[in-house]
């Protein structure tokens, strides 16, 4: 490739990332300054005089309720919640998106189909059924019930992901593994797991993102003790008649989405060319 | 697997369900800074009574997110101890037959509350809610420094208002400091309304829905003051937080807002003082009114004795004199409770603790529509959206007055 | 047993799943048909009322509103997310210096919460604060930038925020399609003299279908479901501008205590949904099997 076209990549791979980050300088430069500089000065300028007394205090003091401990006391219910919530729920979408590429049966596309109008259904209908059910089987208001329902509602989205990957791997594969004798879930980790690194990044990032930022399946069935760190924010940031401290609202913001950013980060180093021909041939 | 998981999720939340028995959970959406204070105050007052508090903090505009997760509790079977109710809600509630009577600890409040509160805390002649503040929304904020260049004299009638917001305008200010959002739009309605109309016309047309009072001149005349109110906001209004017009009223780019009392809590928090950098006086021609805005928390129905017994106490303490000015001091509204000290309370609670008194003997002291206080939400809604298009559209007042009939009729 | 563990085990273990999907999606769906023909206000009551709800929605003014506008932005919303989304990826794709650093910083909108990245775009599109006072300061008085307070044109900074937020994991997708075609492929079209867009265009593109699937069931998912963004960004207004069904149906359901109307707007916007989405599913779901 030339030169010349390798430095307009990075060209507009840069403009983009500038567009990207516009609205996190606002939040950053926000977070920065004092009240009284907010009320004064232009909204989206540079902080003239920086604190870090606004992040301090979206960290270990602000209230969210009669308690007063900033966010840091939400930060355990969120991961206790997030990570069991996304690990069953990604687990579950790869075996049924093994199932339904490689072990398909009569009326198996007819299934997935109908399994993905689950991707649809709107959640305020789903909140009333779903606490009554919870409260029949004593679920309700727990961290469990909310690992169930979040469990529940991601796994159209997970086997989507894992189906629509898996589906063009060649049958032959499948085929040569099960004349060697090799079983169901043999075939499935030997053959399918080194290769579907890319696709757990996707699909791992959806569901942390989608449970990790969930509010209101967290505000209606977490309970008082187990809120996450989603209703602990909007509780931070929303005063009905209170004073608007719109620094710490941005601090509070940006620490909320640090666990979330952080696996991006993670997650993305295997993000590497998955189907190569050693793999698929191994 | 699943099952498993699912029965030892089961046996885990019983045991959590034992341990918890007489805690007294209550669900509110006061959640930030001094408001949050002010709750922490009743949390005490419980502690000190030897009950253990189990906070359910919930945030969002007016309570839309503690509503939802209200109705999923209640759906399941699992009400708390008491949750922040207010207005007509009270009674939606209480129909539904999930509301207790709390009359064991409301045997003097008839004497102690205006009638008009008193009726709105009670359903079927018992007390089912406690009223904890009122808030007058009719006040008008208005910046020292541009109102004293302007002659100094804060307008009591809509020529007078008219006239100084020219003067402010003529002087470069936008006069009318406003955020486009559909309840700031109400706000800003039912004081026109209040002040075009009177306390009796308020009455009919926004509480009793009186469709002869909607669909009349006054009406018409209301929309028309509401358009010409309009010609004084500036265009960027649309969507802002009402405290970002308050600090516009602060810091002079803004002539005067529209706004209850909390506005005074942007205020004082950012050190002015009433008198000298900004001005409070009732929105125009409503100088013997008052709309007022109560929070209260509603008892629901609990099996448990010794919760029951913490309920009571969370009623009594709610009503105490200490708790009244303790909370009211620290959130900026006024006690609901009649005959207390007004000494430690500033200019404008002052002046409102006196027309509040004042209004309910002389029948002046109206429901705020806009903040839940007159109408089912329903109907509320309803309304607040014609207002809403009526603000942000070239909708004409004849118009306007048209589409409210067919929104009060909402059920 | 004398049966094969092949032949029943893959059907066991796709049995939890959908027995999950009969209840929680399909048997709420029943249950809220049923509350549209109910007199539910604040909570579930089942009076039967007809069709008396359906008539109350098509006589709203907000209703009609808010189905127009979910047209508009979602048609906007994922063509040009998905657009911008392939894009980049692409671009990423060509052996990139710090991608990894790009990439988060691409996806990191979705890692925020919008009750709060809301308010930061309220005020960058806000003339009086943002992006038009920055440009006029910088000498060009003229220019004008006043969408977000236009109620003609505020939908579109909706779309604006909404491509902000979600084209970066439409681009992750892709990228993990691009990483999921087999290299031999490309190789062999090198060899044969392809120039890059020739091999995109011809080879790499049209193995991406199962992606493109996934992207539009995201992102359409993302456009229904859009309530945070247009409740932080412009309150549905200004007016009632920029509802969306999401909203209308959030608060008739539950702050305005019309439960029974909520659920009415519920079944029409999952019929429409599932009346477009549906063929497109099952078609794609059979070619590309």
């Amino acid at each position: 490739m030339s030169k010349l076209s390798r430095a307009s990549i990075y060209a507009v791979l840069v403009l983009a990332a500038l567009y990207t980050l516009a609205p996190l300088w606002v939040m950053l430069a926000t977070s920065l300054k004092s009240l009284d500089e907010i009320r004064d000065g232009s909204l989206i300028a540079a902080p003239l005089a920086p604190t870090v007394e606004p992040w301090l205090k979206a960290w270990s003091s602000a209230c969210t309720g009669v308690r007063c401990e900033g966010l840091k006391p939400f930060f355990w219910n969120s991961l206790l919640m997030t990570i069991p919530a996304v690990l069953i729920s990604t687990f579950i979408g790869a075996l049924n998106g093994y199932v339904l590429t490689q072990w398909r049966f009569r009326g198996s596309e007819v299934l997935f189909t109908a399994l993905l109008v689950g991707c649809f259904i709107p959640f305020q209908v789903v909140l009333l059924p779903m606490a009554r059910t919870l409260g029949m089987v004593g679920l309700s208001d727990s961290i469990f019930g909310l690992i169930f329902v979040h469990v529940v509602y991601g796994l159209a989205f997970t086997t989507l992901f894992f189906r629509n990957y898996y589906v063009s791997i060649p049958q032959d594969l499948m085929k040569a593994a099960r004349v060697d004798g090799a079983g169901f879930f043999t075939i499935f980790w030997r053959i399918l797991m080194p290769i579907s690194g890319p696709i757990f990044v996707v699909c791992i990032i959806w569901q942390f993102t989608q449970i990790w930022n969930d509010f209101l399946f967290g505000v209606v069935f977490a309970g008082a003790d187990s809120q996450p760190i989603t209703v602990a924010l909007n509780n931070l940031v929303r005063t009905s008649t209170g004073v608007k401290e719109y620094n710490v609202d941005m601090a509070a913001a940006i620490i909320a989405a640090l666990p979330t950013l952080f696996v991006y980060i993670v997650a993305g180093k295997y993000f590497v060319r998955g189907l190569t021909a050693g793999a698929v041939k191994g | 697997m699943k099952l498993k998981f699912v029965a030892a999720a089961i046996a885990a939340s019983f045991v959590a369900g034992a341990s918890y028995a007489a805690e007294v959970e209550v669900l509110h959406w006061w959640t930030s800074g001094g408001e949050a204070k002010s709750v922490a105050e009743l949390k005490k007052m419980m502690e000190a009574k030897g009950h253990k508090w189990k906070d359910f903090a919930v945030a969002g505009g007016g309570g839309d997110a503690a509503m939802t997760a209200l109705k999923a509790r209640v759906v399941a079977g699992n009400a708390p101890v008491a949750a922040q109710i207010k207005g007509p809600s009270i009674q939606e509630w209480a129909q539904q037959g999930v509301l207790a009577d709390i009359s064991g600890a409301s045997d003097e409040w008839d004497k102690l509350l205006p009638k008009v509160v008193g009726d709105a805390m009670k359903y079927k002649g018992k007390y089912v809610a406690a009223p904890v503040n009122v808030h007058r929304v009719n006040w008008l904020w208005i910046n020292q420094d541009a109102l004293n260049k302007a002659g100094g004299k804060a307008p009591t009638n809509f020529d007078e208002f008219f006239a100084l917001a020219d003067k402010f305008k003529a002087a470069g200010m936008t006069a009318i400091a406003h955020g486009g959002q559909p309840w700031q739009d109400a706000t800003v309605f039912e004081s026109v309304v209040l002040g075009v109309g009177g306390a009796k016309f308020f009455n009919d047309a926004l509480v009793k829905l009186d469709p002869k009072a909607i669909d009349s001149p006054t009406m018409l005349k209301s929309f028309d003051t509401l358009a010409k109110i309009k010609t004084y906001i500036d265009k960027d209004a649309a969507g802002r937080d009402w405290n970002l017009a308050t600090a516009m009223v602060m810091n002079g780019k803004g002539g005067m807002q529209f706004m209850g009392d909390w506005a005074k809590g942007e205020f004082t928090s950012a050190n002015k003082v009433a008198g000298k950098d900004y001005a409070c006086v009732p929105t125009p021609g409503t100088a013997n009114a008052y709309t007022f805005n109560i929070d209260s928390f509603a008892m629901f129905k609990v099996k448990d004795a010794a919760v029951q017994k913490g309920q009571l106490d969370l009623a009594t303490a709610i009503m105490s004199p200490e708790f009244q000015e303790v909370f009211n001091l620290n959130k900026g509204s006024i006690p609901v409770r009649s005959g207390m000290s007004d000494a430690k309370f500033d200019a404008c609670a002052k002046k409102s603790i006196v027309d509040f008194n004042a209004t309910a003997k002389s029948g002046g002291l109206v429901p705020s529509f806009a903040h839940g206080m007159a109408v089912p939400s329903a109907t509320q809604g309803a309304i607040v959206d014609v207002v809403a298009k009526f603000m942000n559209s070239n909708m004409s007042s004849k118009d306007a007055v048209a589409a409210l009939v067919k929104a009060s009729r909402t059920k | 047993m004398t049966m094969q563990p092949d032949r029943w085990l893959p059907k066991l273990v796709l049995s939890p799943t959908l027995a999950a999907s009969l209840l929680f999606v399909y048997g709420f769906i029943l249950i809220t048909v049923a509350l549209s023909f109910t007199e539910s206000r604040l909570l579930p009551n089942w009076e039967w009322a007809g069709v008396e709800r359906y008539v109350e929605l098509f006589d709203s003014e907000r209703w009609w509103t808010s189905a127009i506008n979910i047209a508009i932005f979602g048609t906007l919303f994922i063509a040009l997310s998905m657009a911008i989304g392939l894009l980049i990826a692409i671009l990423l794709d060509q052996k990139i210096r710090g991608e990894g650093f790009l990439r988060a910083i691409y996806l990191y909108p979705m890692a925020l919460s919008f009750i709060v990245s809301g308010t930061a775009w309220k005020w960058i599109l806000n003339p009086g604060l943002g992006l038009e006072k920055l440009v006029q300061s910088w000498g060009f008085p003229n220019f004008t930038f006043d969408w977000l307070v236009n109620p003609d044109m505020a939908i579109y900074t909706v779309v604006i925020a909404g491509v902000w937020q979600s084209a970066g994991f439409a681009m992750a997708l892709f990228l993990a399609g691009l990483r999921g075609v087999d290299s031999e492929i490309i190789k062999a079209a090198q060899v044969d003299g392809a120039s890059t867009p020739t091999i995109y265009r011809r080879i790499i593109i049209p193995t991406l279908r199962p992606v493109f699937f996934s992207v539009t069931l995201i992102l359409a998912h993302i456009a229904i479901k859009s309530f945070d963004l247009v409740m932080a960004l412009t309150g549905g207004g200004p007016g009632t501008a920029t509802d969306v069904p999401a909203i209308f149906m959030y608060q008739f359901s539950f702050s305005r205590g019309q439960l029974g109307l909520g659920a009415a707007s519920a079944v029409m916007m999952l019929m429409t949904v599932i009346a477009i989405m549906v063929p497109l599913m099952y078609a794609e779901t059979k070619s590309s099997g």
